[in-house]
């Protein structure tokens, strides 16, 4: 078989073999549940709050402000939902962006249906929002603005300090999905006013179905899941011990080696960058040049469908992701793209290669040149391209 | 997620191209995904076909059922050609995905469109070919409410 390139590592990266190591003993011999009385169980109690310390570390957070969930999606709706119903005395209005997640948007679509009201910014043709319009759209019955703090497509960092020393000075809650960046740019929570902040563990070479919610100490907010003491009762169900050990584990090995993976990484991306907008015609870079996150390269090919350009990356061990209709289910193109202002047809052509801690020099050179091949011969049969050259000739 | 053959058509697709001075050209877009298809009949004075050509944007599953519906085309008569409908494409392949099922009807409605050019170009009309339309609607699927 040939080699498997994966460069998705925006839709999930490989867990490391340490943390698989460090979760295996709570599924069989650790097992028990942290909250019975025997010594043997409850030591797990400790074990988790040692979780719990190691990212409070990172973020320069609280221990007792990290929440354990099922993940990013569940982190989302939480900070949301529980935050609207929390101060719906306080108003019904919530700022967020046209570019977040479905986690957030859909949230947000079922809040409106509910009588909150939301404005959805606008992201400039590099992904990021404008200051100016953020503070216009606030109103005194503003209670949340929800902005990500980077884009799972595009990989656009968003000026997230100012947007939290905005909603500081207004005083209106500021939660961030930070479900990309977290492990991949350093993150305070203090520095950045973050009042909530999700993560996931499968971004970071961690577990699947696990993450956490930051909530800073003294915001007002409701039970997500009603039932046992767990999680301050704000969260309740018996622990995931393995899934925290391993989220830990993930975050401590993502923490000490950031700065090392994110100056490998962006240089190995910029010479993704640099080689693909050379060497391949009718291509252009989505996204912010430098506000982007270390591992992300987003292209669109014009005159080349998504999907097509995924199944022949496949043909040769490729792995990557398209904001492309015929990918979406949907039948729509990415959000993402048609908001950046790319049209339909362009958006269609986009490509997303995300790196990871292992991807090397070698395979980029292996991707760009299967790239060149495939883009070429797709074009060779796109309708568009042959109006295109028609058009050129008159 | 695609059937050996729909991976087969779309890996080597044939009669991709064009022809030169067809006798009919047919060109339609999909309303749902923006997918755009392009057909080239040349047609000989026996309403025979003898060539046909095509040039698809889309996903593999528009990019497979133009292969297999030129394929089915071929050598046909512009009557038999007329027969060969979408459910006959997919069904050639082996089968879609419920989400591709609206691609295959890009192949028949562009082979339906390069006919009609075909015939008003010559002054014909073919018994059962109908005015085809640029874009292509299907029944808008029910969506489950949510809660
Ligand atoms: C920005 C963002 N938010 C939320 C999520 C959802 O995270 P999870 O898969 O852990 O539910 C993702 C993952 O795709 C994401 O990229
Ligand atoms: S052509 Fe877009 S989904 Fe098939």
């Amino acid at each position: 078989m040939k080699k498997l390139i994966y460069l998705d590592n925006a839709a999930t990266t490989k867990t490391a073999p340490e943390v698989v190591d460090a979760m295996l003993p709570y599924f069989t011999e650790k097992f028990g549940n942290p909250s019975s009385v025997y010594s043997f169980a409850s030591g797990n109690k400790e074990v988790i709050s040692g979780q719990r310390d190691i990212i409070a570390g990172v973020l320069g957070a609280k221990s007792n402000e990290i929440y354990f969930t099922a993940g990013g999606s569940e982190s989302d709706n939480w900070a949301l939902k529980a935050a609207a119903e929390a101060y719906a005395d306080k108003g019904n209005h919530i700022i967020t962006t046209k570019i977040e997640h479905h986690a957030i948007l859909h949230t947000a679509e079922y809040l409106e249906k509910r009588g909150f009201e939301v404005t959805y910014l606008n992201v400039d043709e590099d992904g990021k929002i404008s200051l100016d319009e953020l503070k216009s759209a606030i109103r005194p019955t503003t209670i949340l603005i929800s902005v990500m703090f980077a884009n799972n497509e595009i990989g656009t960092i968003q000026p997230v300090r100012e947007i939290g020393e905005i909603a500081c000075e207004h005083g209106i809650l500021f939660h961030t999905d930070a479900v990309q960046a977290f492990g991949q740019v350093p993150i305070n929570v203090d520095e950045c006013h973050i009042d909530m902040l999700s993560a996931s563990g499968h971004k970071l070479n961690g577990p699947k179905g696990i993450g956490f919610l930051y909530i800073r100490k003294g915001v007002k907010i409701r039970s997500f899941v009603h039932g046992g003491a767990q999680e301050r009762k704000r969260r309740a169900g018996t622990e995931n011990v393995p899934g925290i050990v391993g989220l830990g584990a993930a975050v401590k090995r993502a923490a000490s080696t950031m700065e090392e993976r994110m100056e490998k990484e962006s240089r190995l991306r910029d010479y993704l960058i640099g080689r693909v907008t050379q060497e391949i015609p009718y291509c252009r870079l989505n996204g912010h040049k430098t506000d982007r996150l270390p591992n992300n390269a987003n292209f669109s090919f014009r005159f080349v469908e998504g999907e097509s350009l995924l199944i022949m990356l496949d043909g040769k061990g490729i792995c990557a992701s398209s904001g492309s209709a015929c990918t979406s289910g949907s039948l729509d193109p990415s959000h993402v793209l048609l908001a950046i202002g790319l049209p339909h047809e362009i958006a269609h052509g986009s490509l997303r290669l995300t790196l990871g801690g292992e991807t090397t020099k070698e395979e980029i050179d292996y991707v760009v040149d299967s790239l060149k091949e495939i883009v070429a011969t797709l074009r060779n049969m796109s309708p568009l391209y042959e109006d295109f050259l028609k058009k050129g000739k008159e | 997620m695609y059937t050996e053959k729909v991976m087969d058509h779309f890996q080597h697709p044939r009669n991709v191209g064009e022809i030169e001075n067809a006798s009919g050209v047919g060109t339609v877009g999909n309303a749902k995904c923006g997918d755009i298809m392009r057909i080239y009949l040349d047609i000989d004075e026996n309403q025979m076909i003898r060539d046909v050509k095509f040039k698809t944007f889309g996903c593999g599953a528009a990019v497979a059922t133009s292969s297999m519906a030129t394929e089915l085309v071929k050598g046909k008569s512009v009557y038999d050609a007329l027969q060969v409908t979408n459910k006959a494409v997919m069904e050639a392949l082996d089968g879609l995905p419920p989400v591709k099922v609206h691609c295959s009807l890009l192949a028949e409605e562009a082979i339906h469109a390069a006919l009609w050019d075909y015939a008003e170009k010559h002054g014909i009309k073919i018994e059962g070919l109908e005015k085809p339309k640029s874009d292509i609607h299907e029944g808008e699927e029910e969506e489950e409410e949510e809660y």
